[in-house]
């Protein structure tokens, strides 16, 4: 069988949403992890020295290259799987199934990814744009200069409510987005064991709480005054 | 449960053939017993509308016992009527109350076209069918059935598997219109059984091919098609079929 086949079958295309999907949430592992260094409670010096890694180290640099084609592949295979699923019945129902049988946000990952898509061109415009490209003001540690993306942030956030909503609503659409996509990623992978299944849902639950919670607290701590 | 009858609004889509363009008509039925099944209640209505001269209701229907997979409405809302793990021969009037409008539609997909009213043509099925869903055998004698030993656990899943009768509500029910589950299960049926090895990753890749060529969508594990399937068939074997099509496909090395 050619790869092209392979991947371009119904289920070949699936499995390109998977493991995209695992791909990027192993970086949103690193991205809370690296976040939540504002909570050190050192004016963003640890935040400040953890970025300027990730902005010029050469591994995270290049990793960052993969994390961009990442995304692409699973928002254009994403649209371009909704687009294509719901073109095979053209004639729909005069009533509608509904939630019987099938959640809300199982039927809606098409809906739920073009919100978390609106949300990160809102974030990349606040945070990588000026960081990687129109460049930010810088701050000094031990004589040393840094990206100051910790007062970046401040900026963005501390008396801004309409962006911390914006902020907030974002992950509550990721949170939604992963609880079916973390479990259905290893459902399309081919997990038939159930002790395997039950396991993978609690995890995928877990994640899908505390990941976007995690994010969530960081514009509500800048407006609140926590950091 | 005491028995009771009941008048009914029924609102049912009807078309003349694969080409007109159909519209839903609504009929009035009086005095359905609460022990009728659905289908005999479309008997007494289509006997009724024989006797006006009018033209009556085409609908699927053959063994009228749940065995057969023919019977094929979509009733309010849902592949074969209101009640789990039934199909719409076996589900009773007693589902409804006196009053009740209950609105009849056919599968709607576009690998399903319609043929007349409420029945659509789903040798698509039949066509994914012949493209793997077979094992080969040797003619002569029939063996003894205990000669190939099988663990306990396999045949009880191959098992429920089989149970599939192809009716389609599952494409009926997803909203990609994947026929996944029904795939998944004739595929998990003969995948579990030793009988099934020899044509293995052929069957699997084909029957997918076939599905995709007739136009059915991608699984995304929504999860309707096991909440609406008669046969109760279960959502893992979708993830079993994934697993043969990734060792088949990974493995084969011929052009398919």
């Amino acid at each position: 069988m050619k790869w092209s086949d392979f991947f371009t079958s119904s289920v070949g295309k699936k499995l390109i949403m998977s493991l995209s999907g695992l791909f990027l949430i192993a970086f949103l592992v690193v991205h809370v992890g690296l976040n939540a260094c504002i909570w050190a409670m050192d004016d963003g010096v640890m935040f400040n020295k953890a970025a300027h890694f990730m902005g010029a180290n050469v591994v995270p640099r290049v990793l960052e290259i993969g994390l961009f084609a990442g995304f692409l592949l699973h928002i254009i295979q994403g649209l371009a799987l909704e687009f294509q699923n719901r073109s095979n019945r053209k004639k729909g129902y005069a009533v509608k199934m509904g939630s019987k049988g099938s959640a809300w946000y199982r039927k809606s990952m098409g809906l739920l990814g073009t919100l978390i898509l609106l949300f990160l061109i809102m974030h990349i415009s606040h945070f990588w744009v000026p960081s990687r490209i129109t460049g930010l003001e810088p701050t000094y540690i031990d004589g040393k200069e840094y990206h100051d993306l910790f007062g970046r942030m401040a900026a963005v956030f501390t008396d801004n409510i309409g962006i911390v909503i914006l902020y907030v609503l974002g992950c509550i659409s990721l949170a939604w987005h992963l609880v079916h996509g973390f479990q259905s990623a290893f459902r399309t992978l081919g997990l038939t064991n159930h002790k395997y299944i039950r396991l993978i849902n609690g995890l995928g639950i877990g994640f899908s709480i505390i990941v976007p919670l995690a994010f969530a607290l960081m514009p509500i701590s800048f407006y609140m005054g926590w950091v | 449960m005491e028995h009771y009858s009941m008048n009914l609004t029924l609102k049912v889509w009807k078309q003349k053939n694969a080409t007109a363009e159909g519209n839903f008509e609504t009929y009035q039925v009086k005095d359905i017993s609460s022990e009728m099944s659905f289908l005999e209640m479309f008997d007494v209505l289509n006997e009724q509308l024989i006797h006006e001269g009018k033209d009556p209701i085409a609908f699927d229907h053959d063994c009228r016992e749940g065995i057969c997979g023919m019977c094929s409405m979509y009733i309010n809302g849902r592949p074969h009527g209101p009640w789990h793990g039934t199909t719409t021969c076996q589900l009773h009037m007693r589902a409804f109350k006196d009053g009740d409008t209950i609105v009849v539609e056919p599968w709607r997909a576009n690998a399903f076209p319609v043929v007349k009213d409420l029945v659509v043509d789903r040798s698509a099925f039949d066509r994914v069918i012949q493209s793997g869903g077979y094992i080969s055998v040797n003619t002569g004698v029939s063996v003894d059935g205990n000669t190939i030993p099988i663990e306990r656990e396999n045949a009880d899943k191959a098992f429920a598997a089989a149970a599939c009768i192809g009716c389609g509500a599952c494409v009926a029910a997803c909203k990609n219109s994947s026929a996944m589950l029904f795939v998944s299960a004739k595929v998990s049926h003969l995948a579990l059984l030793p009988q099934g090895d020899v044509e293995r990753k052929n069957r699997v890749l084909n029957m997918v091919a076939q599905a995709d060529k007739e136009g059915f969508g991608s699984c995304t594990f929504t999860e309707a098609c096991e909440a609406v399937c008669p046969k109760e068939i279960s959502i893992t074997n979708i993830s079993r079929l994934n697993s043969e099509y990734l060792k088949a496909g990974l493995s084969a090395d011929k052009a398919h």
